[in-house]
């Protein structure tokens, strides 16, 4: 880090994931890859190796998968930047859904809301799409890794399967020195 | 606060209805994210339509599509959607909280041992292969987000699609300024399909 100041990367980390909180359309996942060009090759906070182990540590913890964002925060500046990581991407969307949500129902038949819900799918669905990529991109090294990634996405896209498992499989595929 | 029912009929006959207290609110949402491996939908979907019956099916999927196309975390936004229904802005904030304050602390935890033990070789193989899996996980999401798209047939979905996958997982740009190009002609898009 070259900030100074002690609030130069809380700042920082607050002003970036603020606006990209609000620009994560599609959930966590569509935000991946900026967190990627962030904290990777804009900050220089961590590299690929690391972004990589953050994601699948945030894929194993209870909760939904944007606390990412939290170990990101932890990573650049301790419990403050954890703290300030999380508020920045919570509170923004939060508070647009808190007001969106008390007068969405108003708008039910308005041919527009139809037209803005049906637009969105597919921008996410590519923001998503990219995010597969930039993960796979930042974890698989070799080509045991790259079937391994291959090989749960069809798992989990033709089975109920707990993610778990696959977690568990694939670790222990790691540990055993194959990635 | 008024529960704001689709059809005000169902809200006299229904006796299903229990209206969630604030600790229940919190309580709920709390079991939600610590049950939450791999997408808490799942679980949010059983606690407040099969076990408490705080919503039908129907109610569910609504709210839950509005939270989906918002920014931001799908099941963060639901819960806000969902306490606000219920409980105004202390219902949204308790749900809030409920969901996120236990794995904030934990990975933070978690953050905090990384910091110590990440630079250990056996963790760090076990996370790259849990990472490969990541990826893999991923990928089936965009495949069964995409399977209903392209089987209706909605002839701009694929391609505004591509084009934000192109633009921010190929090209790397930043992704407000693909958002502020592209959101606005697929939704011009599908108003002129409509």
């Amino acid at each position: 880090m070259t900030d100074d100041s002690p609030f130069g990367p809380l700042l920082t980390l607050a002003s970036y994931f603020a606006v990209l909180s609000l620009f994560a359309i599609g959930g966590a996942n569509a935000a991946v890859p900026e967190m990627h060009r962030i904290a990777v090759e804009a900050m220089h906070w961590m590299n690929d190796r690391q972004f990589a182990d953050m994601y699948a540590l945030a894929q194993v913890s209870p909760g939904p998968n944007v606390i990412i964002v939290t170990l990101i925060g932890y990573h650049v500046a301790g419990i403050a930047g954890a703290a300030v990581a999380t508020v920045a991407m919570i509170a923004p969307p939060c508070i647009f859904a808190f007001f969106v949500s008390r007068t969405w129902d108003r708008f039910k038949e308005k041919p527009w809301r139809a037209a803005v819900q049906a637009g969105m799918v597919p921008v996410s669905l590519g923001l998503v799409a990219a995010s597969a990529f930039v993960v796979a991109r930042a974890a698989d090294h070799n080509a045991i890794a790259a079937v391994l990634t291959v090989a749960t996405g069809v798992t989990a896209y033709f089975t109920r399967i707990n993610p778990l498992w696959l977690f568990a499989v694939a670790g222990a595929v790691g540990l055993a020195g194959y990635l | 606060m008024l529960r704001p029912m689709s059809d005000p009929a169902t809200a006299t006959v229904d006796a299903k209805v229990a209206r969630p207290s604030l600790p229940e609110l919190f309580f709920s949402f709390v079991g939600v994210s610590l049950s939450g491996f791999g997408g808490a939908l799942p679980w949010a979907r059983r606690m407040i339509v099969d076990r408490r019956r705080w919503m039908t099916a129907d109610e569910f999927n609504e709210a839950f599509s509005l939270a989906q196309f918002l920014p931001g975390a799908n099941v963060v936004n639901f819960s806000v959607v969902f306490g606000q229904r219920f409980g105004g802005a202390p219902g949204a904030a308790v749900a809030l909280a409920g969901l996120l304050g236990p794995p904030v602390v934990i990975v933070t935890v978690i953050g905090a041992l990384y910091a110590y033990f990440g630079d250990i070789d056996a963790l760090g193989r076990i996370l790259s292969g849990i990472s490969s899996a990541a990826a893999g996980l991923i990928i089936a999401m965009v495949a069964k987000m995409g399977a209903p798209l392209f089987r209706r047939g909605l002839g701009f979905a694929p391609f505004v699609a591509m084009v934000g996958f192109v633009a921010v997982g190929l090209l790397r740009w930043p992704l407000p300024l693909v958002l502020i190009g592209l959101a606005p002609i697929s939704v011009a898009l599908a108003w002129v399909r409509r």
